[in-house]
């Protein structure tokens, strides 16, 4: 592929509202995981809860669109300028030539929970106020960024479970080589709800901890919410900055909510990002893993990684500290791994105590400082979706 | 780069629209339409488990999709697939939904697992053995023409073929007065780059801003109460066999025209 410039990139999440909080946080090795006291939820779990959603107004003209997730939309776009790059953006290349992708699994579905504990208790009918359109429909947060902006390009939500905000970065790719586009704003976000709490409780995934990835004693997955946003533009001739340099995208046909006992979808996806790029396993400095801390997740993706890359590549995953932000996994850790391209430094992963002895991977511990060249981030989801991308500096 | 992709297989089920094979003679006006609830078959494809664990959308996708691959002579295993959809599977999100307002809100793992907009997605590469790519979309209403315009993309682009499922399923109420789509309705389009003995017809997709084209009657109504629907206008051109130019509705104040030569 041609290499795609993140001209302009944000993230917000449990750990912070924008990259300065964010790489503090990463750097400092702070958690943003938290006791879950969200809504009514009573399961012992911890969560990664941004704090003051509930406090966000979004601009008056938009109040259909208020939920959850279009708040953390609204509070992810406000951070870093980035609100500011994509006007600069539309004033370079125009309303329509600026494509929006967006991933998500949650979208604003907790509205929907909140409005059936208010049905009528005679007709079962929903309260007045309650808008589908514009909370619980997967595509409402695209909606609301698309006319926040008003745009008149392409814009569709890709919702494939916890590889939704990797993918998305494969469809502004097409359609900016197709020449249908000149940028695209990628990204995700999720946020928390009882559908997603409730559910990993039910597999018996959530773990009473804050999450521990690749620790031999790792027994599931803490849920966190984010939102990130990165502008795609073509790379200009000469430029100091990070670059898309590859997709791999793959389904295990395996089973709806357990990973291929192998990782065979995995690696292949990982293969794919490698090939697209050009370049061998051993051109990867670092590994942003998806390691979500279930114990299947990351024995799957340990094997398939120790498979490719041998032991040598330093890895970890981000989510002791954020937690698993499921549709906006993908996106934030576009955004970490570009960080770590941008500061030269390799995020520890946190909660972590005794690395799986069986995952035989160096996995780093402690935050490393120095200069990377190639990152390769994983995300995985539920129906067997893979991807990987590639991203790297150039100087 | 050739903007053009071809379309090698075409599968359609919807309200008294059985398949494809049948559909043509209604969508050239020689026969009447009259609408009949969509029948959804079992999937047979599923192994035993996951087909009892199966909802709408999944029957839904395995109908259309299957219909088409198979009108093109192809192994659906080798093959990328884009999913559009405007929404999930409608029966689980609400049965998730009493639950969660209960007193008792340990909903099953089967009924999470179901509520992921990638459902028919992933029981389709457990169906096929499928391990390329999917791409699975939402856009409201626009879900039929960002799935055409994804998979066109991929086509042009990547140099594969692939097979587009646009596939809508209804919600029960209370969530049907919110979200009224009266029946289940799919099509499904395998797209290929290479001109072959195949090819039903020569496709290109662009953005426009004209008015989106209109059918009579019955079928207008069908065209604009399901999102998936909105594709009608181009499968009656292809079933016409005419050279022409459509004009889809996709976003607010957006269309796509879509030109189509019969091969």
């Amino acid at each position: 592929m041609n290499p795609l410039w993140l001209s302009h990139f944000t993230a917000t999440s449990s750990i912070g509202r924008g990259l300065d909080q964010t790489l503090s946080a990463l750097k400092e090795q702070r958690s943003g995981l938290s006791p879950c006291t969200f809504d009514t939820v009573d399961l012992k779990t911890f969560v990664g809860e941004v704090a003051g959603l509930d406090y966000v107004n979004l601009p008056t003209q938009f109040s259909e669109y208020d939920c959850r997730n279009n708040r953390l939309a609204w509070l992810g776009l406000m951070q870093d300028g980035f609100d500011e790059s994509v006007r600069a953006a539309i004033k370079k290349y125009g309303r329509q030539r600026i494509g929006v992708f967006l991933g998500t699994s949650t979208s604003g579905i907790f509205q929907t929970e909140l409005a059936y504990r208010y049905r009528d208790p005679e007709t079962g009918t929903l309260p007045a106020g309650f808008v589908y359109r514009t909370t619980h429909n997967t595509y409402s947060v695209v909606d609301f960024v698309h006319r926040y902006f008003d745009l008149s390009g392409p814009a569709v939500a890709v919702s494939s479970a916890c590889s939704s905000s990797a993918k998305v970065f494969s469809s502004a790719r097409r359609m900016m080589e197709a020449g249908l586009i000149d940028a695209a704003l990628v990204g995700g976000v999720d946020s928390l709800c009882l559908t997603t709490l409730y559910g990993f409780s039910s597999l018996g995934l959530l773990s009473e901890q804050p999450c521990r990835p690749y620790d031999a004693e790792r027994n599931g997955l803490s849920i966190g919410e984010a939102a990130a946003f990165a502008l795609l533009e073509k790379a200009p001739q000469s430029c100091d900055g990070i670059m898309l340099l590859g997709i791999g995208e793959s389904s295990d046909a395996y089973h709806m909510s357990s990973p291929h006992p192998e990782g065979l979808g995995a690696k292949i996806a990982m293969q794919d990002a490698l090939t697209m790029a050009g370049l061998a396993p051993s051109d990867i400095d670092y590994i942003n893993l998806h390691g979500t801390a279930t114990p299947s997740n990351d024995a799957a993706e340990g094997l398939a990684v120790h498979a490719l890359f041998g032991q040598d590549t330093p890895c970890s995953s981000i989510k002791g500290a954020t937690g698993h932000t499921l549709g906006a996994a993908g996106g934030i850790e576009a955004v970490i791994s570009a960080l770590s391209l941008q500061h030269g430094f390799m995020p520890g992963g946190i909660n972590t105590k005794q690395i799986d002895p069986a995952l035989n991977l160096d996995y780093l511990l402690q935050s490393r400082e120095q200069k990377i060249q190639r990152v390769l981030s994983n995300s995985f989801g539920f129906g067997g979706t893979n991807c990987t991308l590639i991203l790297g500096r150039i100087a | 780069m050739k903007l053009a992709a071809y379309i090698e297989g075409i599968g359609l089920l919807g309200p008294g629209l059985a398949n494809w094979p049948d559909s043509q003679s209604i969508l050239k006006g020689q026969t009447p339409y009259s609408p009949q609830k969509t029948l959804l078959p079992a999937p047979a494809l599923l192994p035993a488990a996951e087909r009892r664990r199966s909802g709408a959308p999944v029957k839904l996708a395995l109908a259309v999709g299957l219909e088409a691959i198979q009108a093109a002579g192809l192994d659906a295993a080798n093959l990328p697939a884009v999913f559009s959809s405007s929404g999930g599977d409608g029966e689980n999100c609400h049965a998730i939904c009493e639950m969660l307002a209960s007193n008792d809100r340990q909903i099953s793992p089967t009924r999470f697992h179901n509520s992921v907009h990638n459902t028919a997605a992933g029981y389709w590469s457990i169906a096929t053995g499928a391990m390329a790519s999917s791409s699975v979309l939402c856009a409201f209403d626009a879900s039929f023409g960002a799935g055409l315009l994804e998979a066109f993309a991929q086509v042009i682009v990547d140099h594969t073929r692939t097979v587009l499922l646009a596939c809508d399923t209804p919600y029960p109420e209370p969530l049907f007065s919110a979200r009224p789509i009266p029946d289940a309705f799919g099509i499904a389009l395998v797209l290929s780059p290479m001109k072959t003995p195949r090819a039903l017809a020569e496709i290109s997709v662009a953005l426009s801003d004209d008015v989106a084209d209109r059918l009579d009657g019955e079928l207008e109504k069908l065209r604009v109460a399901i999102p998936a629907a909105r594709s009608l206008p181009m499968l009656s051109a292809i079933a016409m066999r005419k050279n022409g130019r459509v004009v889809l509705d996709y976003l607010d104040h957006k269309t796509l025209t879509v030109v189509i030569s019969p091969c």
